[in-house]
């Protein structure tokens, strides 16, 4: 039949969780509970050298020190940072050489997620480093990169190996007391990725890196750094699921990225963590933060596609240190059900003749809360910097809601800045047109979403563009049919 | 083919179609004209299947089965096409991709393969070259930003690319100027054929200056109050609709 509102609602609630399942494998998990011990032990294990423990004691007695922050438009329970293990890896002899060594129960994870690592050898330009609950069990294209010189590791393996480059980078742009989840992450990040892009050398594919969270209560601490030298270019994949949970799940990552005078950086994540049920309960805390420092004509863009997780906290970020530096930010953010999102930016107009754009696109369904929060600032130095903001805000739905916060600090007066926000919903009328044309409210609902999304789905690489356009539709569809 | 049977229909328990009879044959037009409040969009909007209007008695038969049960996509996916009096705005959907959906959602619930590309694209050139639209309007956000004439012209360019059975045209010729009428008019014209019917909603003769109806009818408070050929729709003009008021008195 056709579509009343309250059907839309309805539909809306029946939503499940498409990727809710949980692998068996066998692994290797400390105790829970945080201290200077763990954080020593998690160091240890990974066999760091010196330095790096150290620098990590550093950020944890920082942490100690620091409050978790209040201000975001968000509320939920504060996890328990004593009642979680820090350290959990598949127990495993050796590093695979193929495929064939992997777990066979993995493989069939990566089927299930429609991202089996089979097929995606096989597509041509993907080399993907899997991070799976926080160390790497396959690297692959890795030869093919060798030869321009890109390094493409987990950051563990880039800490022994290449220890000069994280020891100058790591933390240069997320400094370890940066705020309360950066510092808690720098005392016990357990795995993550690595990359630098030699001076002139343009990456020939897509980087990608599948996040997945696995183990029962145990938290996920990424850390990536990728690096940029002068001249080169990168384009950086990262997306992620989860397995269906309960208890909350907490997600504190680190991502920091350095584009070196001439270099650009595009990052792209899709994220699509278990969100929780349609009662509210259980999903993932995604606590993140990702910045990047653009030096003289660099550019950094990030794209993200956000469906997932119970509560986001998350603001990539642009530093334009830079003369003539650029800065972009293009966003979907999506809440259903109870879920709630505090997302945005932050655009720091640091040299000159440096541009930033903000293209930000908030879909909210159900119960769910979802805010934009950017700050765009100007220092006095900046002269004649620019910036273009958008903030679109999508409702389904009387019980949702959409807040946009947006902070503007402009300390030089050529600055230009452009703000604008505009809210709609989608109306029984529109869907009944679509329905008059012979479209279903299931595909009506998707054709009007991706509509509104557009302009951030055509930032987004191919292939990965198609795998966002599906999860915006799981996202909001109901179980029709 | 369509079949209104003593049509009783309203919205939120206050009824507005009083017992409404029409047959419409393929190969037909036919007109129904009436003042504001008539109950002319209601009646196109009953047939197209839309929720919040309910029946309450009679029914709605189309190619001999009873339309109460079916969704409006259903009756879309059935042949029945409504031109909006006010189309709504997709932002971000361009016209191409609407259609493209549209044809292939209707193709897949009759069974069929999706329109292959080449055979999409040629079939928009040549209904975009009929109603003499631009090949950069297809590339537009669907009626975002649309003039009142772009809309309704956009509205024949859908009907013309869905081939319906049946073409209900809600007040087609509001906001047009003499020009894109008379493109809309030829338009439907040369889609007429002997498969198929037109139903025009309308409030002004206009548009029966260039569409020829075979039938007219005139709706009043709900109700079918006199029918007849073209000529009918003239005396309306000539006499508007209180003379019809007052023979229904003092009858």
């Amino acid at each position: 039949m056709g579509y009343t509102e309250e059907e839309l609602k309805k539909e809306l609630e029946t939503k499940e969780y498409e990727y809710g399942f949980y692998t068996d494998i066998e692994s290797d998990t400390f105790p829970v509970g945080l201290n200077e011990d763990i954080v020593r032990a998690i160091s240890r294990k990974k066999e760091e050298p010196e330095w790096m423990t150290e620098w990590r004691v550093e950020a944890f007695r920082a942490w100690e020190q620091m409050i978790e922050p209040e201000w975001a438009n968000v509320t939920y329970k504060k996890p328990d940072f004593q009642n979680i293990s820090y350290y959990s890896a598949p127990k495993k002899k050796d590093k695979y050489n193929s495929l064939d060594e992997v777990d066979p129960e993995l493989l069939e994870t990566f089927n299930k997620l429609g991202i089996s690592l089979d097929e995606q050898k096989k597509l041509a330009g993907v080399a993907i480093d899997v991070v799976m609950d926080s160390v790497s069990v396959a690297t692959t294209f890795k030869k093919t990169l060798a030869e321009k010189g890109i390094i493409f590791c987990s950051i563990s393996e880039a800490i022994k190996e290449h220890p000069e480059l994280v020891k100058k980078y790591i933390g240069s742009v997320v400094p370890q007391k940066d705020n309360f989840y950066a510092a808690l992450n720098s005392a016990v990040f357990s795995d993550g990725s690595f990359c630098y892009i030699p001076k002139g050398v343009r990456c020939p594919m897509e980087l990608s890196t599948y996040f997945r969270i696995n183990e029962a209560g145990t938290g996920q601490f990424e850390r990536t750094l990728v690096i940029a030298d002068k001249g080169s270019y990168v384009s950086y994949l990262e997306g992620c699921t989860a397995p269906m949970r309960d208890e909350n799940q907490l997600h504190a990552a680190v991502v920091e990225l350095i584009a070196l005078d001439d270099a650009e950086i595009k990052y792209s994540t899709v994220q699509n963590w278990f969100p929780g049920g349609k009662d509210g309960k259980g999903g993932v805390y995604n606590f993140v933060t990702k910045r990047g420092l653009c030096e003289t004509n660099a550019k950094i863009s990030w794209t993200q596609v956000e469906t997932g997780s119970a509560i986001t906290w998350k603001y990539p970020s642009c530093v334009l240190k830079g003369d003539n530096s650029v800065g972009e930010f293009y966003s979907i953010a999506v809440t259903n059900n109870y879920q709630q999102a505090d997302t945005g930016t932050k655009m720091i107009h640091l040299g000159k003749n440096t541009k930033s754009t903000i293209i930000s696109k908030g879909i909210s369904a159900g119960k769910s809360q979802n805010s934009y929060r950017g700050l765009v600032q100007v220092n006095s130095r900046a002269e004649n910097a620019r910036n273009f903001s958008q903030c679109d805000s999508l409702l389904m739905g009387n019980n949702c809601g959409a807040h946009t916060f947006p902070y503007i600090e402009a300390k030089n007066k050529t600055a230009q800045i452009e703000h604008e926000a505009t809210t709609s919903k989608i109306g029984e009328d529109q869907i009944f047109y679509c329905n008059q044309r012979g479209i279903d409210t299931e595909k009506a609902i998707a054709l009007i979403v991706n509509g509104f999304s557009k302009e951030v789905l055509n930032k987004l690489p191919m292939e990965f563009a198609v795998e966002a356009q599906k999860l915006l539709e799981i996202s909001l569809e109901g179980s029709v049919g | 083919m369509l079949k209104i049977n003593n049509l009783h229909a309203g919205v939120e328990g206050k009824e507005i179609l009083k017992g409404i009879g029409i047959e419409v044959n393929a190969g037909e037009i036919h007109a129904i004209m009436g003042p504001n409040g008539s109950g002319k969009s209601t009646l196109s909007s009953v047939i197209a299947g839309k929720e919040e209007f309910e029946v309450t008695e009679g029914n709605i038969v189309f190619e001999g089965e009873d339309l109460d049960e079916l969704s409006p996509e259903e009756r879309a996916h059935k042949g029945i096409f409504l031109s909006f009096q006010y189309p709504v705005e997709i932002p971000g959907v361009s016209v191409t991709n609407f259609m493209k959906t549209a044809i292939n959602e209707t193709r897949k619930a009759q069974g069929l393969e999706e329109m292959p590309a080449s055979e999409m694209l040629k079939k928009i050139r040549e209904k975009s070259e009929l109603l003499e639209i631009d090949r950069k309007f297809l590339s537009r956000s669907l009626n975002e930003g649309f003039s009142g004439g772009e809309k309704k012209r956009n509205e024949i360019f859908q009907m013309a690319m869905l081939e319906p059975r049946l073409a209900i045209l809600d007040e087609t010729d509001s906001g047009l100027d003499i020009d894109a009428l008379r493109i809309v008019a030829n338009g439907v014209n040369r889609l007429r054929s002997k498969d198929n019917a037109v139903v025009l909603i309308t409030h002004y003769q206009r548009l029966l200056d260039y569409i020829i109806p075979d039938f007219v009818h005139v709706l009043l408070d709900g109700k079918i109050v006199k029918s007849g050929g073209a000529e009918l729709a003239h005396e309306l003009e000539e006499k508007g609709y209180d003379w019809i008021k007052q023979e229904k008195v003092s009858n």
